[in-house]
């Protein structure tokens, strides 16, 4: 049996597959194979590293080298330089912006030094798509223990002692809801895994399901054995073509080993996993509209109660947890609930993954102990907010959530602290927004997407997110008033407390906690008619400024409207009253006259 | 039987577990305003989605509002039905519902009876605030030859989708498109003529809104009234004169069959005939063909078809060849007692007042929408020339008579004229479920046994149940008969007969729950199933007060087979009174 | 190997990958094992830095010391080739230079097993900045 010497992973999360990165992996092994290295040297696929904005990420092992932004033609320079000399390839290296130094180890790398990778453990450092480098790992190990060495209720105060609650965004407590489903009699029970992940921009759960598939299999089955269940059930959405690949590898594989199916490790255990799969509805990852989608009914939710514990997957009791709650069960069952709770805030407890977007320098995915404020986040993991400019306000939760301030930065994140700041903790995204974000808009964007996404069941939804959304475009075209503020409010406040489900009782949040936080804002573009932020498009005035103009009149030629006059060699001016603030003036103008205020 | 306690706008009340907060608040004479919400009590029909959120009450501990219709009592419970909050929350979303509706309350044919209109004024709304930047969801308009489909006034409340799918298991509606343009619609957006539609009117008759409502036939006849060249008859359902005083304010129940005679000779029909007539006709065509068969089977014939199945309901008969077309050979051929009378009219009757087949019309009142439908199916008509050609629902009968000022409620009882309006007690009874089957009873026993029969009521073939079965003795002979009302039940009983299951010799299937008296065309019930009960028991009442409960009695029929048609079953009955059914099965069409 | 009918058969499987794995976890730990650095430039190379290194990690494999082998460029003392850098965990790295094999498997027995230093250590002469 060979040896390998030389492991080099190559980020194979989606994000940097789009980048090529399995071309790089070609390209690496047929360079090894030229240079007749390639059973000394491994090539290995893994999962997300997290650090996207660097893709695609690849890291030598044994010697911990993180390379960033690899591209497919630099396959033999990494062979010739460094599998061969043993020389690190300099301008692959990650650059800190600071030190403006290199750093190879990314142990030393602000964005990963405050990183506690526990639902991520795996990703990046096994190859997903083989089921022994996950044993290798502990992997099934915590199934064995449970089916072998414990009760079912032995599992479920284990769940319960450790503090674990629910990644998917409401954060209810994991073991009670396992307890609630045990306790629940019936014929059949199924263990439901929520991987419909439609919060746009979030990609946490994607990442563990491409990178770590089997640890959510084995979480399934443990769950299935401390509350009754036989049968499992992934509702994964359609737009995940490489999860779902993943997934389908993983079962097969541990059908193979026999770690799903009937008789597990010989305890008279059986549990096995179906996949379902959604079909493009944001509203289907609520666990009643989900379940009803899988029985092959319209995807709308239903009344709560009952709860899916009660009456769910073909009104059985059904237990419906986030694939990031899944992927911290094993972990927490090998190392001991103390050990979780160790970790995290007094009622929030071990990590959360996070998706970091918007206006920051380290866009990606971390994974950090609940209790680490969002300064921490942003400025240091993050590296702070791109091209230097003025943090404004970070959105947690998705189009559920609210945004966080200036003075929320030291708020350690945990779930009760972002509820009571006006937001939620939601599955983990989080998008940072700076100075030339307008906050109007940004809760006019969340809106579209609630307003296409609502399943029309409940008249509230259906009609009062129209109406908001209509009445946002409204302010900022220009054409609010205060009247229209109060109405903002009543109408955000009676669909909260009306809506059937949650896709409708959170949807209002953006626009309550934009209008509470950046009130000054709301006023500015109903009052004054003005955009601060200068995003509304409407509410900005063109203008020519008559010292750089020098009347080539291409900008009264370009205007749609003529709106532009002007002598030949004079300074023009734009009539506002008829401009249409289309921008052709700005486009074309050479000298910087036209001015947007 | 385990019971809560709870406190409703601070009165205690202790009700069943599992009562819901609407109801313990009804029994405390709370009226919490509900618009989707909708049971039939005792008829095992409830649509309850909770999505329109207008019921929504306070109850203490919980973070939102939450749907009373839905939301069983838990002991200790605190509630609050229309506190600041609440009144707020319910003003709020009614203005979200009125924003994406049709303003168009004057012209529409539901303003007067609109669940959604009351409310509105229930609620007190005055304005509706930015309908300049209102977007509204529109949709096109759908007309088929008994119902009308403006989804524009859809209030996504899902009673038609209940009732098409989980009463009629019909399936032709079902809630399409997702969000603000979201409704309830035949799959793909096709027109209900391409859909597996019977036309039962079941969905018009529950729609809170001017979404769903009848095709209005009624300016035809004022046409074919104002035409001197025409005479026209008209013949009225047994169903109707049990409701239409219910449209000039009488208590549910009033019979009106008096007034209703009066009123359509006021209205200016030449001739005001009865269907009933033509029910008794139908139990001496039927009544034979049932007879005969069941002689052919205990002669030992094999291939005989039985059970024998009515078939006076068209919305049963479009069910059947839609969904059990190999069977099309068991249901009795004769046809229903319009087209019955249709035939009979445009040929003997004409023939006897010296009058063309085409400067006759015949028009129809029916509590019934597929009753439009029937009359346009071709099989009915001679060259071109339909044996009905108008039918209009007891819904369009009451507003002709309140457009042409007349004062129903203080006419005289007027009379039918013969020879086709003298009818039996028998005959009326049609309108209820149970009733057919009772009335061929009453004449099939004398005929079979060659007795008389003393009692003709038969309680055990009477009541509500959507599935019910009887045997009676035949002087020896035990006749299964089995009796279901709502198509649900209906497919239950064929799923039997296409099995071979099926122990009965005669089925009577109604698609209407209740029978006639509950037709689509019906004034609407709006959720109150006492109304129905009410109307089955006037019409029970009407054939006790009948001199002659047996249609073989019926001297108009003796007289008709006399003068015209020979015997029940002969070659003439068989040409005029009698068809054949279609496989239509493939002719659900989907266009992409 | 077919389904794991016991806890017992994972262990196994597990073993076997764990192997496999190694390198990864050593990689990410280092100060938990002995770290190796092979100097693997062309005068290393010349004189036979490639079988030390593969002799090493046979060796330190067979004799069941956790210890990661890697290899890296030219540490500058070409004169002495083959050199390679031993750190033992927690203590300050000692560079031995003329390592052949018999003076491979004198290091193994003598320094990395029981701390005994060996001839041929070459004093470090510059600082490295990591």
């Amino acid at each position: 049996m060979s040896k390998y010497k030389m492991h080099l992973l190559v980020c194979g999360g989606t994000g940097c597959r789009a980048s090529e990165s399995d071309l790089i992996v070609e390209n690496l092994k047929k360079e090894l194979e030229e240079k007749g290295l390639q059973n000394e040297v491994q090539v290995i696929m893994t999962g997300c590293f997290g650090f996207c904005e660097k893709g695609p990420i690849v890291k030598v092992m044994p010697d911990n080298t993180f390379y960033t932004q690899v591209k497919p033609e630099d396959a033999p320079i990494i062979v010739a330089e460094h599998v061969i000399k043993g020389r690190k390839v300099a301008r692959l290296l990650y650059t800190d912006p600071t030190k403006k130094e290199h750093v190879s180890d990314s142990k030393h790398m602000g964005f990963y030094r405050k990183q506690i990778r526990i639902a991520l453990r795996n990703c990046g450092f096994i190859n997903p798509e083989n089921i022994d480098e996950y044993i290798a790992r502990d992997g099934y190990m915590a199934l064995g223990k449970a089916l072998q060495e414990m009760t079912p209720e032995q599992v479920i105060d284990v769940i319960k002692k450790s503090g674990l609650r629910g990644r998917g965004g409401a954060g209810f407590p994991t073991g009670l809801k396992w307890e609630i489903a045990s306790k629940n009699k019936a014929d059949q029970k199924y263990v439901v895994c929520n991987a419909d992940e439609g919060d746009p921009g979030a990609f946490m759960d994607r990442s563990v399901l491409e990178g770590d598939p089997h640890s959510v299999l084995e979480a399934m089955a443990i769950c299935g054995y401390s509350i009754g269940a036989t049968k499992g059930l992934i509702y994964i959405r359609a737009e995940y073509p490489l999860a779902i690949k993943r997934l389908q590898v993983a079962l097969k594989q541990a059908r193979e080993y026999g770690v799903l199916g009937k008789d597990i490790f010989g305890s008279g255990f059986d549990f096995d996993i179906e996949m379902r799969y959604g079909a493009g509805a944001f509203v289907c990852g609520e666990e009643t509209a989900l379940i009803h989608s899988m029985e092959g009914q319209r995807g709308e939710p239903t009344n709560k109660p009952p709860f899916p514990a009660e009456s769910g997957f073909l009104g059985k009791p059904s237990n419906v947890n986030n694939v990031e709650t899944f992927a911290n069960v094993p972990v927490i069952m090998l190392k001991g609930p103390e050990w979780f709770s160790s970790i995290g805030t007094e009622k929030s407890k071990g990590t959360k993954v996070f998706a970091l977007a918007g206006k920051i320098n380290n866009v990606g995915l971390i994974e950090v102990p609940m209790g680490t404020t969002l300064r921490e986040v942003i400025f240091e993991i993050g590296g702070g907010i791109k091209n230097g400019k003025k943090f404004k306000a970070v959105q947690t939760g998705g189009p559920s959530g609210g945004c966080l301030t200036e003075k929320h930065l030291d708020l350690p994140i945990d779930y009760d602290n972002l509820i009571a700041a006006g937001s939620m903790m939601g599955s983990g995204g989080m998008i940072v927004m700076d100075e030339d974000d307008c906050m109007v808009s940004i809760a006019k964007f969340f809106l579209e997407f609630t307003v296409e996404e609502s399943c029309g069941k409940c008249s509230p939804c259906r009609i009062g997110n129209k109406r908001l959304h209509e009445l946002l475009n409204h302010i900022t075209k220009g054409h609010g008033t205060m009247a229209d503020l109060e109405r903002l409010k009543n109408m955000s406040l009676v669909i909260k407390d009306t809506a059937l489900c949650g896709l409708g009782q959170t949807s209002p949040n953006p626009v309550l906690s934009t209008m509470n936080n950046f009130w000054d804002e709301y006023i500015a573009h109903v009052v004054d008619k003005r955009c601060p932020a200068g995003q509304c498009r409407d509410l900005m005035q063109y203008s020519i400024n008559a010292e750089k103009c020098v009347g080539c009149t291409a900008c009264a030629r370009a205007c749609p409207v003529g709106a532009i006059t002007g002598e030949r060699k004079e300074p023009h001016s734009i009539n506002t009253a008829i401009c249409i603030k289309c921008g052709a003036c700005f486009e074309k103008c050479k000298f910087n006259a036209v001015v947007i205020s | 039987m385990e019971t809560v306690k709870l406190t409703i706008d601070n009165k205690q009340i202790e009700v069943q577990k599992g009562t819901t907060i609407l109801k313990a608040a009804r029994e405390m004479g709370i009226d919490i305003p509900t618009l989707c919400y909708m049971e039939l009590h005792d008829m095992n029909i409830e649509n309850k989605p909770g999505g329109c959120r207008i019921c929504v009450v306070e109850v203490q501990g919980r973070r939102n509002l939450v749907p009373a219709c839905i939301t069983k009592c838990d002991e200790g419970m605190v509630v609050r039905t229309h506190n600041p909050r609440v009144l707020n929350a319910r003003r709020i979303v009614m203005e979200f519902i009125l924003s994406d509706h049709p303003k168009d309350c004057l012209t529409c044919a539901k303003s007067g009876q609109c669940d959604l209109q009351n409310m509105a004024i229930r609620l007190g709304i005055r304005d509706i605030p930015n309908q300049d930047i209102s977007e509204m969801s529109t949709y096109r308009l759908d007309t088929s030859p008994s119902i009308i489909r403006d989804l524009d006034k859809c209030i996504m409340c899902r009673r038609c989708e209940m009732m098409c799918n989980e009463v009629q298991t019909v399936g032709a509606l079902s809630a399409f498109k997702r969000g603000f343009m979201a409704a309830v619609a035949p799959a793909f957006e096709q027109n209900l003529e391409q859909s597996p539609c019977t036309y039962c009117g079941q969905c018009v008759a529950v729609c809170p809104t001017g979404a769903l409502t009848e095709v209005d036939n009624t300016p035809q006849v004022l046409r074919a009234l104002a035409d001197p060249s025409k005479t026209v008859v008209v013949q009225t359902a047994p169903a109707v004169r049990a409701a239409l005083g219910e449209e000039f304010g009488m208590e549910p129940g009033t019979l009106v069959t008096g007034k209703m005679v009066a009123s359509l000779r006021a209205l200016g029909f030449d001739y005001v005939f009865d269907t009933d007539f033509a029910a008794d006709l139908t139990i001496m065509e039927e009544g034979t063909e049932l007879l005969g068969r069941v002689s052919k089977f205990l002669k030992g014939d094999k291939d005989v078809k039985l059970p024998i199945l009515t078939s006076c309901c068209p919305g049963w008969v479009n069910f059947f060849e839609h969904n059990f077309p190999e069977l099309k050979d068991v249901p009795s051929t004769a046809k229903s007692p319009q087209q019955m009378f249709g035939a009979i009219a445009k040929t003997y009757f004409a023939d006897k007042i010296n009058i063309k087949r085409e400067d006759m019309v015949v028009v129809s009142i029916m509590p019934c929408l597929a009753k439009k439908y029937e009359s346009q199916r071709e099989e009915f008509s001679v060259n071109g020339n339909p044996d009905v050609d108008f039918s209009i629902s007891t819904r369009e009968l009451a507003a002709f008579i309140k457009q042409a000022n007349i004062d129903f409620n203080n006419l005289p009882d007027e009379e039918f004229d013969r020879p086709l309006g003298e009818s039996t007690g028998a005959a009326v009874i049609f309108g209820n479920t149970g009733g057919v089957i009772e009335a061929a009873v009453r004449t099939a026993y004398e005929l079979y046994t060659g007795k008389k029969l003393e009692k003709v009521e038969y309680a055990q073939l009477r009541g509500m149940e959507g599935v019910r079965s009887a045997t009676i003795d035949f002087n020896g002979l035990p006749l299964n008969i089995g009796i279901a009302h709502g198509l649900s039940n209906a497919r239950k009983l064929l799923d039997d007969v296409k099995a071979g299951k099926s122990n009965f010799h005669a089925i009577e299937v109604m698609a209407c729950p209740g029978g006639c008296i509950g037709g689509g065309g019906q004034p609407l019930h709006h959720g109150d199933s006492s109304i129905l009960k009410a109307r089955a028991k006037a019409i029970y009442q009407e054939d006790a007060n009948k001199p002659i409960r047996k249609s073989h009695e019926n001297p108009y029929i003796k007289q008709l087979y006399e003068e015209f048609l020979g015997e029940p079953n002969s070659e003439k009955a068989h040409h005029l009174l009698h068809t054949h059914y279609f496989d239509k099965k493939k002719k659900i069409i989907v266009k992409p | 190997m077919g389904k794991l009918k016991s806890l017992a058969d994972l262990k196994k499987i597990q073993e076997e990958a764990r192997s496999k794995l190694d390198l990864r976890v050593k990689g990410d730990n280092p100060e938990n094992y002995v770290q190796i650095k092979v100097a693997m430039a062309t005068c290393g190379i010349a004189s036979g830095a490639k079988e030390i290194m593969d002799f090493l990690v046979e060796e330190l494999d067979k004799r069941g010391i956790g210890a990661l082998v890697t290899q890296t460029g030219c540490m500058g003392y070409c004169y002495a080739e083959p050199t390679i850098e031993v750190t033992l965990p927690n203590q300050e790295p000692v560079v031995f230079g003329y390592v052949d094999l018999r003076k491979a498997d004198e290091i193994i027995e003598k320094y990395i097993k029981n701390g005994e230093l060996v001839d041929g250590i070459i004093p470090v002469n510059y600082e490295k900045v990591d």
